[in-house]
């Protein structure tokens, strides 16, 4: 068994029900990604794995234990959650942003360390934002942002971190410097789990894919085992070629010209 | 251990170059500062309170008035028995208005939020006056206790309103809610004075708050509360302070919103319970105290409710010291304080700084 996995999970908003036995491993300090289609899903399984959302059924483990039994403070000095929307309170700076995730790790009798201070000043950095720190949050470009909340899970301190399309709203050279950055943190030993909407991101960088569809998964393993074109056609309804990526040899995804096919089925009429 | 005591971090090597207001204003010693300056103006205003009134009194008397005051001296009896009490209760209310204000805003993230416009004094006020009308209790803390269940009920019911429907409770529809119920409690206040004229007695600060005319033995009735629900107010400024990333990020961050929500209404309703049973209803000071102070320190809490703490009175003592020189017979202190503070309410609302829930 994994330090994470969830067995047999029934996720429900009040009326809807999002998934039914779903069962997810998180292998081992590997660098899950999960993909699929708008609404499948994703956020709401990591909000199950973070204990944001408490499952109707099933249980979600870490470390062998339930973590509906865990204090919330020891869970969130074990596993960091980045939401896919959070709040920015108006007016904070990205230095005192980041040091709000040192949280877990304060009590009232346990205030502002010398770990806390190095903690926040090496997520900084981690995620070059070092000589942002005194700037306000709201006044920042969306990457910059997006970087700053990332600096603040990272300032958490955990051993899993879980990221929900923490390469929204980037370009394409910020998206790959935030990837290179998880796969960074990833070989010193964390464990991550993101949320991903480019395939051949997920394909690249995660050593372990989970492919979704309407609350089920399709597949898990290995990209380069199990991302076929048969596969992306059933998770995403999408015909496409799968090559190999001409740069890293990870499965790449292409997707089929439709127009063409349009354009010669109106040919032949 | 008060959050004050707690330190933010330094801006890591490196950063240097970038030191802006951010860095001034997250100083530990621009902290220490500003509590320094703030009970300056504080000690300012006590004093300026104590001296200055409808009566002169020889700036001299004022000492000698409030620790030894001598029998024979009639500016020393006015400085002893009635600015003195009256400037505590200006301290203790001032305080527990402004806190409450900056925990309701912080708890709502609505900087909207505030105990006279959400009708939480309203409703406080309102149950006072009729446990007036009705029983005619001898303790004052019978009126403490009724402004607790008004004050509760009235956080409850604009909750509920303001929250119905689509879109849950949003700044403008718990503001909108707020000011509805809030009309009806006066109203209804209003209307019972009206019914029994002489149990009131003329006091129209059920109306509208004032610091004056008030029996002082309700002082030592409510002080108790309002030291509790400051404590308790200043005890959660950390998990405001994740509350504030909203709900998600805060519960990742193992704070508990519900806990911290629950704790927060209590403090809440302990200090503006407290602060209307002593004066009345007295609005807008919740509102422009933690406003003000938000503008110059950010939106760390462990700042926010310290400075609020201490800005709050020596707004309202400002307010009441006015109202006692600006007509001949004196204007209430929540006349004051709305005079004032309605217009930055107007600007506020047309700054648009109110986010959704
Ligand atoms: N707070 C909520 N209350 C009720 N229903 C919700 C809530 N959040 C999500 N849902 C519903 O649950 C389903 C799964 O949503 P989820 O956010 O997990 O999708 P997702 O896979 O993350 O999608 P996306 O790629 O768009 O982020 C959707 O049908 C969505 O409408
Ligand atoms: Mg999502």
């Amino acid at each position: 068994m994994t330090q994470l996995h969830a067995d047999d999970l029934t996720l429900a908003y009040e009326r809807r029900v999002v998934a039914e036995d779903l069962s997810v491993e998180i292998p081992d300090e590997s660098f899950t990604v999960i993909v699929g289609p708008n609404a499948c899903g994703k956020s709401t399984l990591l909000r199950a794995l973070a204990r944001l959302l408490r499952p109707r059924d099933g249980t979600v483990y870490l470390d062998g234990a339930p973590i509906s039994a865990l204090p919330p403070k020891r869970l969130a000095r074990r596993l960091g959650l980045l939401p896919q929307s959070p709040l920015t309170p108006e007016g904070i700076t990205v230095a005192d942003l980041v040091a709000r995730g040192r949280y877990p790790h304060q009590g009232l009798l346990r205030q502002w360390s010398r770990e806390d201070e190095t903690a926040v000043a090496d997520a900084l950095a981690a995620v070059g934002v070092a000589d942002l720190a005194d700037r306000v949050v709201d006044e920042l470009s969306g990457g910059q942002r997006q970087r700053v909340w990332l600096a603040l899970v990272l300032a958490q301190e955990t051993g899993v971190m879980l990221l929900d399309e923490p390469t929204t709203y980037l370009d394409i050279a910020h998206q790959i410097e935030v990837l290179d950055l998880c796969a960074r943190l990833h070989e010193e030993g964390r464990t991550l789990v993101a949320v991903l909407h480019d395939l051949n991101h997920a394909c690249r960088y995660a050593t372990h894919l989970i492919a979704m569809r309407g609350g089920e998964v399709l597949a898990a393993g290995p990209p380069a085992e199990i991302v076929t074109a048969d596969l992306v056609e059933r998770v995403f309804g999408l015909p496409c070629r799968v090559v190999p990526c001409p740069e890293t040899a990870t499965p790449m995804v292409v997707p089929a010209d439709r127009r063409r096919a349009r354009a010669l089925t109106a040919d032949t009429l | 251990m008060l959050p004050l005591a707690s330190r933010r971090p330094e801006p890591p090597a490196g950063a240097d170059g970038a030191r802006g207001a951010g860095a001034l204003r997250s100083g530990r010693r621009a902290r220490l500062g500003w509590i320094a300056l703030l009970t300056v103006l504080l000690l300012l205003t006590v004093v300026a309170s104590l001296a200055i009134g409808a009566e002169h009194v020889a700036f001299g008397r004022v000492l000698p008035g409030v620790f030894s005051p001598d029998p024979g001296s009639r500016d020393e009896l006015i400085v002893h028995e009635l600015r003195l009490p009256r400037t505590l209760l200006g301290v203790a209310v001032g305080a527990a208005l402004g806190l409450a204000g900056a925990v309701m805003q912080a708890l709502t993230r609505n900087p909207l939020a505030e105990p006279g416009l959400l009708g939480v004094n309203g409703g406080a006020a309102l149950a006072v006056v009729v446990v007036i009308g009705t029983v005619r209790a001898d303790d004052a803390l019978v009126y403490v206790w009724a402004a607790f269940v008004g004050a509760a009920g009235a956080a409850a019911l604009v909750y509920a309103i303001g929250a119905r429907g689509r879109g849950g409770a949003s700044p403008a529809r718990l503001v909108l809610a707020g000011a509805a119920v809030n009309a009806v409690f006066s109203a209804l206040t209003a209307g019972l004075m009206l019914l029994s004229p002489r149990s009131f007695n003329g006091f129209r600060f059920w109306q509208v708050g004032s610091l004056g005319g008030r029996e002082m033995s309700i002082l030592p009735r409510v002080l108790p509360f309002v030291l509790a629900g400051t404590v308790l107010a200043l005890l959660l400024a950390r998990p405001l302070n994740a509350l504030a990333m909203g709900d998600e990020a805060g519960r990742a961050l193992g704070s508990r919103p519900g806990r911290t929500r629950a704790l927060g209404a209590v403090a809440v309703v302990v200090l503006c319970g407290s602060a209307t049973a002593a004066a009345g209803p007295i609005a807008f000071l919740g509102l422009a105290v933690p406003f003000i102070v938000r503008t110059l320190a950010g939106p760390d809490q462990r700042l926010v409710l310290p400075y609020s703490l201490l800005l709050a009175p020596v707004l309202l003592l400002g307010a009441d010291i006015v109202g006692r020189v600006v007509t001949p017979g004196e204007l209430e202190t929540g006349i004051v304080t709305a005079f004032l503070g309605a217009p930055l309410f107007a600007v506020m609302v047309r700054r648009g700084r109110t986010r959704d829930l």
